[in-house]
C-alpha cells in the first residue's frame, strides 16, 4: 500500500501531462484532416483571355494543385433560344476562359490574398473569384479552436510541472537519508541514486502503460468515432508505435529530469 | 606496526565558523583501541567525521588509511570508506529497510554476492543477539536493539576501521554491554582498530587501549 502511495502521486502527474499532450495531437491532426476536407470543397475562380493549363496555374503559383476548364455551355444553352446559331458560335468564341483552381492545402488568408495577387499580375487573367470572406471566417473559427486547445494543454502542462517539482522536494526529503547514509559507506554515485533512477523509470513506464491503454479504448470507441463521423472527419486518433513512443520519451525524460534534479541537489550532511 | 591515522597540525572547522580542532598531530597504529574524550562541544565528534571525510580539514594533513584526507576527491572517499565501519549515536539505519538489509548494506557497497552477503548477515544477527527479529524494521525496535543492527553493519565488511560515536550513549546496560563486547571482540579477534568518542571509559574492558583527550582545541594523549 506504501509502495503504491509512493508511485501514485508523479504517475499521476505524468499521465496528465501525457493526456493534455495527446490530446494537443489530436486536435492538431483533427483540424489539419479539416483542412484537408475544407481543400477539397474550396476553389477558386479564374477568369482569363486566353487558354491556360495547369502547369502555367502551378508556375504562378506553386499551390495550385488543378486547373478545371469552366464551360458556358449552360448559361449560353439559355440564352441560345433568342439567337442565330451563328450568333451563338461567334459569342463562344469571345467569351473568355473560366477556370476552377483547387489547391494543395487549406490556404491561409495571406497564401489567398498572395494568390490572387500574383494570378491578377498574370497579363491574361483579368478577374480572380477567391471567396475571401466565407474562407476568413472558416480559417479564423479553425485557428480559434486551435488556439483555445493548445492554451488548455499549455496551463495544463505548466500547473503539472509545479506539481511536479513540489513532489520533488518531498522526494528529496524522503531520500536524502538513506542516500547519505548510503554515503557514508562509500557507495558510488549511481548507487545511492540507483532506487530513485530505477523508481523514476517504473513510473515513467506505468504513466505511459495506462496512457496507451486509455487513448488505445478511445480511439476504438463507438461514441467517439461516431463523433468523427457526424463531422465527417476519417482521422487516426492514436498510432499504437509512434505515440505511444512519444508518450514514454516524454515520460522517461520528465522522470530522469526529476530524479536527476534530485541526486544533484542532494547535499551530504556534514 | 602500520599507522592507520597519522594527523600533522591538523586543524578542523566547519565553514565560516572558529576552529574547532586546532594544529593537533597524533598518530593511531593498526589494532589499536582508542578512546577520544573531552567535554560536550569540545570537538570529540568533528574529529571522528574528520576521520572518514564527512569534514575535510581545515589546514594541515590527516592520512587515514594511506589516503590523505585533505582534498581528496569524491572516488578516494568512497574507496576509503568501503574499509571503515561506523556507528553513530543515533544509529543512522535506513528506516524503509528491514534489519537484514541495513546489515548488508556495506557488503552490497563492497561488491559482495546476495548469497554470501546473507550468509554473513545470519552470522551478524546470531552475534548481536537479534535473530529473533529477522524481517522487522528499524523503527519497530528498541534504541539499544537498533544500535546492536548499528554495530553489526560496522561489522559486517570485516573493516580495517571501527570508528563508533558515543555508541552507548543512549542505551541500557545490557545494550551498552553487549556493544562493548563487540567492539572488544572486534580489537582483540580480527585486530581491528577501533576508535570510540565517548564521555565515560568503561571500567569492565579487557583491553589494552590508548587515550585522547580534547581541550581547547588541542587533542593531549593521557597515559
Amino acid at each position: 500500500m506504501k509502495s503504491v502511495r509512493n508511485h501514485l502521486s508523479l504517475v499521476i502527474a505524468l499521465l496528465s501531462i501525457l493526456f493534455s499532450m495527446q490530446v494537443f495531437f489530436i486536435v492538431e491532426r483533427s483540424i489539419d484532416a479539416y483542412k484537408t476536407k475544407l481543400s477539397k470543397n474550396y476553389s477558386v475562380i479564374v477568369v482569363s483571355k486566353k487558354e491556360l493549363n495547369k502547369d502555367e496555374f502551378s508556375k504562378i503559383n506553386i499551390i495550385v494543385s488543378q486547373a478545371q476548364e469552366i464551360t458556358p455551355d449552360s448559361v449560353i444553352k439559355r440564352l441560345s433560344s433568342d439567337m442565330k446559331n451563328t450568333n451563338v458560335e461567334l459569342l463562344k468564341l469571345t467569351l473568355p476562359k473560366f477556370y476552377k483552381l483547387s489547391l494543395e492545402h487549406y490556404p491561409s488568408p495571406e497564401e489567398i490574398k498572395k494568390l490572387k495577387s500574383d494570378l491578377l499580375a498574370n497579363s491574361a487573367v483579368t478577374k480572380v473569384e477567391d471567396f475571401a470572406h466565407t474562407h476568413d471566417t472558416v480559417y479564423k473559427l479553425l485557428l480559434l479552436f486551435k488556439n483555445v486547445v493548445s492554451l488548455f494543454s499549455i496551463v495544463v502542462a505548466i500547473v503539472t510541472l509545479l506539481l511536479i517539482f513540489k513532489e520533488l522536494r518531498i522526494w528529496q526529503y524522503k531520500h536524502s537519508e538513506r542516500m547519505t547514509i548510503m554515503g557514508l559507506f562509500g557507495a558510488a554515485l549511481w548507487l545511492r541514486s540507483a532506487v530513485l533512477f530505477r523508481l523514476a523509470i517504473v513510473d515513467a513506464l506505468v504513466a505511459s502503460f495506462i496512457a496507451f491503454g486509455a487513448f488505445a479504448y478511445l480511439s476504438s470507441h463507438p461514441w467517439i468515432t461516431q463523433q468523427l463521423k457526424s463531422i465527417d472527419i476519417d482521422i487516426v486518433l492514436f498510432y499504437p508505435i509512434e505515440d505511444s513512443l512519444i508518450l514514454f520519451g516524454v515520460a522517461i525524460a520528465i522522470s530522469i529530469v526529476l530524479a536527476s534534479l534530485i541526486v544533484l541537489g542532494h547535499k551530504e550532511e556534514a | 606496526m602500520d599507522k592507520v591515522i597519522v594527523a600533522q597540525e591538523l586543524s578542523l572547522a566547519y565553514s565560516n565558523s572558529e576552529i574547532i580542532i586546532n594544529k593537533a598531530s597524533f598518530s593511531i597504529n593498526s589494532g589499536e583501541f582508542v578512546f577520544i574524550t573531552g567535554a560536550s562541544g569540545s570537538g570529540k565528534s568533528t574529529l571522528l567525521k574528520s576521520l572518514f571525510g564527512a569534514l575535510k580539514p581545515k589546514q594541515g594533513s590527516l592520512v587515514v588509511g594511506g589516503v590523505e584526507l585533505h582534498g581528496a576527491s569524491r572516488s578516494k572517499l568512497n574507496l576509503l570508506r568501503r574499509h571503515i565501519g561506523i556507528v553513530f549515536q543515533d544509529y543512522k539505519l535506513v528506516k524503509e529497510w528491514t534489519i537484514e538489509k541495513n546489515i548488508m548494506l556495506p557488503l552490497l557497497i563492497n561488491g559482495y554476492v546476495n548469497s554470501v552477503a546473507q550468509n554473513q548477515v545470519d552470522k551478524l544477527l546470531k552475534h548481536v543477539r537479534l535473530n529473533h527479529q529477522i524481517g522487522k524494521y528499524p523503527l519497530e525496535l528498541s534504541g539499544g536493539e537498533q544500535q546492536r543492527v548499528a554495530m553489526a553493519r560496522a561489522l559486517a565488511h570485516n573493516p580495517i576501521l571501527i570508528l563508533a560515536d558515543e555508541p552507548t550513549g543512549n542505551l541500557d546496560d545490557y545494550s551498552s554491554q553487549l556493544i562493548w563486547n563487540l567492539l572488544e571482540g572486534a580489537n582483540n579477534q580480527l585486530k581491528t582498530t577501533v576508535i570510540v568518542v565517548t564521555h565515560h571509559i568503561p571500567k569492565t574492558l579487557n583491553v589494552a587501549y590508548k587515550h585522547f583527550h580534547i581541550e581547547y582545541g588541542s587533542i593531549n594523549e593521557i597515559c
